[in-house]
């Protein structure tokens, strides 16, 4: 499951620049950029990624009445679940003994993405692979694509990521 | 200001700092920017007592994230054209991270004039913690 759309908004865009140290008026000044090369507010290269805000089932926020994973009263909230989740949006999350990560991502850009607009997503998953890892044991890879587009219909971004699962606590 | 093909040439290289000391703090503030509240970033406890790891680590995209920033405020706003990598090594709170691109290509295509760069950001202890490269059009 992943997000179907995507509303960009203002705000959203401002506290995604923010976290990433990016103080570009460009991403939160309307004046400035106004009078900028892009006539106006626009979303930094990776905002995309934060379509995982819209995604009603995304395994790695807190859903009311599911445990949650992290600590509370005790330092895990529940089991590690065996299962390899779908984590669409590209992000790494626990396994049973193992540890999922983000490996690689990649974007296309057609065109900026602006507040106001709602973006469309389409997912359609790519290839899957195994490698041997030098210090996890076995790797298990797989790629995602998520189309964005405009309310025109015309793509916006091409988001294409990879994610890794392996068999052990990843040690850097 | 946007990038020229007169002030770059194949093997011309920008470098800059995108983060000084990650504090905690930060990678909080990327899981609820992004939504992604993985413990393993946002949660000490969860981290070091569940996971086995040292401390909490940020997201691969929180790198990726400030990385193109390096890139953005090098080649103009609305400017890139693709931006992609892998994500090499772990961040940990407490890195300076330099993010660097390197032009491989000055060219034109499609009537459009482009460049190519190699893109890296390095740890405060010469580690690469992000490989890629990024596309942009040039004036």
């Amino acid at each position: 499951m992943t997000a179907s759309q995507f509303p960009i908004g203002a705000g959203h865009i401002m506290v995604f620049a923010r976290a990433i140290g990016d103080f570009n008026p460009v991403y939160h000044d309307v004046d400035q950029a106004r009078e900028s090369e892009v006539h106006g507010i626009i979303a930094p290269p990776t905002f995309v990624q934060a379509s995982a805000q819209y995604d009603p089932d995304y395994p790695l926020r807190p859903q009311p009445g599911v445990p949650w994973f992290g600590s509370g009263r005790t330092p895990t909230g529940k089991p590690p679940n065996p299962e390899p989740a779908t984590t669409t949006q590209g992000s790494g999350s626990e396994r049973s003994g193992g540890t999922g990560l983000h490996a690689e991502q990649h974007y296309e850009y057609l065109r900026p993405v602006r507040p106001g607009e709602v973006l469309t997503l389409t997912l359609r998953p790519g290839r899957t692979w195994e490698k041997q890892g030098r210090r996890g044991g076995l790797l298990y890879f797989r790629e995602t694509v998520i189309e964005y587009r405009g309310e025109d219909g015309e793509l916006a971004v091409i988001a294409r990521s990879v994610g890794v699962r392996t068999e052990q606590t990843v040690k850097d | 200001m946007p990038l020229s093909t007169s002030s770059i040439k194949v093997g011309t290289s920008h470098s800059a700092v995108v983060v000084d000391n990650l504090t905690r703090t930060q990678i909080v503030q990327y899981a609820g920017a992004s939504g992604d509240f993985n413990p393993l970033h946002t949660d000490e406890v969860y981290a070091t007592q569940v996971a086995g790891y040292p401390s909490v680590f940020a997201h691969g995209m929180l790198t990726m994230g400030m990385t193109g920033r390096m890139l953005t405020d090098y080649v103009g706003d609305g400017r890139l054209t693709q931006f992609g990598g892998r994500f090499t090594s772990q961040v940990w709170p407490g890195d300076t991270l330099t993010a660097t691109a390197t032009v491989t290509a000055v060219e034109v295509r499609d009537g459009v004039a482009v460049a190519d760069f190699d893109v890296v950001t390095h740890n405060q202890t010469g580690v690469a913690v992000f490989t890629g490269s990024a596309s942009a059009r040039l004036d």
